[in-house]
């Protein structure tokens, strides 16, 4: 599964983004139960294919991939070694705690410069490229950059 | 048991694919770049979360149709959709009215929903909330923006919310399918939610310096499959490759 990457975020697998949930067998059959990032994701599709795909090339005849909603998706599953891959991809990662509304609603947001690591920083859009990034600006380095958003 | 629901879902599902086909019109025609992302992203949201209700309502239909067939092969009066959803977008400020009150709404509307005795509404809703809580907040930043801006985007938010206004009782309306799906322990009692709607968009409105409309009479008709004259456009154009090309997929 962790051959399997992230079509819009490759330097991610499946597993450092938290979307594989469990991978068991069910009498002989593997199931690979997966859980989209949000619910209009787009890249699910592809990872469901990409699974299929490496389960096939490592000679898996009978596997099933489900899909499940709870528990829902956060980014605290994001493991630390997913965290600074994004930073080294020009992505700042998800502040943890993104359970806590006060922080989501309040906007109180510290968001660090992926690039040259100021504090400096304003949101210019919640919504960016993907549907699980803002759009950010550093006011040192000016250099635009995407945040994972919190959810 | 299952009919009734089968048809709670559906509304849900019919819900979020409406608005999430109304949405996706702004793709390509934003106000400014981020605007045109924003609302794609959102109607995005609204075609993830309709898939999952659809999926879910296929399987308690259980006639056969699949969820490709509930979205895009029924007649119009089949469709049971809150009529707001269905109204054409207007101008910038009349979608972010819209999204606005709609989105407050939801809010209430899924945080009840978080406690259904159905496991896969009680997911839908856990999932959809943290998407829901995005829109809410950028929505009601326009509303501020637009409401405590210019006397032209004063105007044009006022006059938006005025128009919108009489759709938004629908969202309360408990019938019978509804009142059923509460006393199963399924659904929610949306009369209920009524006065921390009204508070919540009355502090957010005085705040953008707009004057709250008087509720009185009230539009309806979208759960009863009875819809405005923008309805048909709508599902002509949304419908119209599965009805031109059966079965297509890509």
């Amino acid at each position: 599964m962790t051959e399997v990457f992230d079509p819009e975020i490759p330097v991610l697998n499946a597993v450092e983004l938290g979307i594989v949930r469990h991978v068991r067998y069910d009498d002989q059959t593997l199931v690979v139960v997966i859980t989209p990032t949000y619910s209009g994701c787009p890249a699910m599709r592809t990872i469901e294919e990409d699974i299929i795909e490496i389960l096939k090339e490592k000679g898996v005849a009978n596997y099933r991939v489900d899909t499940t909603l709870t528990p829902a998706w956060t980014t605290d599953w994001m493991t630390d070694e997913a965290r600074e891959k994004l930073v080294r991809e020009g992505i700042a990662p998800p502040q943890k705690g993104s359970a806590d509304k006060g922080l989501l609603m309040g906007r109180i947001r510290d968001v660090k410069c992926p690039r040259c690591g100021s504090h400096d920083t304003a949101m210019i859009s919640q919504f960016g490229s993907t549907a699980c990034k803002s759009l950010y600006k550093c006011a040192e380095c000016l250099e635009p950059f995407d945040y994972f958003k919190c959810i | 048991m299952q009919d009734n629901k089968y048809n709670f879902v559906l509304r849900l599902a019919d819900d979020a694919l409406i608005l999430g086909q109304r949405l996706s019109e702004w793709c390509g025609h934003g106000p400014v770049l981020e605007e045109d992302i924003a609302l794609s992203n959102t109607s995005l949201d609204y075609i993830g979360q309709a898939t999952n209700l659809f999926k879910y309502a296929a399987e308690l239909a259980a006639d056969g149709r699949d969820e490709d067939a509930l979205a895009f092969l029924r007649q119009e009066s089949e469709y049971k959709n809150l009529l707001m959803l269905e109204l054409p977008n207007g101008d910038y400020a009349f979608t972010i009215a819209r999204q606005y009150l709609y989105s407050s709404f939801t809010l209430l509307y899924l945080t009840e929903l978080a406690n259904s005795s159905d496991s896969l509404l009680k997911g839908y809703a856990e999932k959809s909330i943290k998407e829901v809580r995005y829109h809410v907040q950028h929505a009601s930043d326009w509303v501020l923006r637009m409401g405590d801006g210019t006397e032209e985007s004063h105007n044009r938010i006022q006059t938006a919310i005025q128009q919108i206004w009489s759709y938004s009782g629908e969202f309360f309306e408990m019938d019978e399918v509804d009142q059923k799906a509460v006393d199963e322990g399924y659904g929610v009692d949306k009369a209920s939610l009524r006065d921390a709607w009204q508070k919540a968009v009355t502090a957010t409105l005085t705040e953008a310096t707009l004057q709250v409309p008087e509720s009185g009479w009230n539009q309806s008709g979208g759960r009863s499959g009875r819809h405005t004259e923008h309805m048909g456009f709508l599902l002509a154009e949304m419908q119209y490759l599965q009805r031109a090309y059966p079965g297509a997929r890509w």
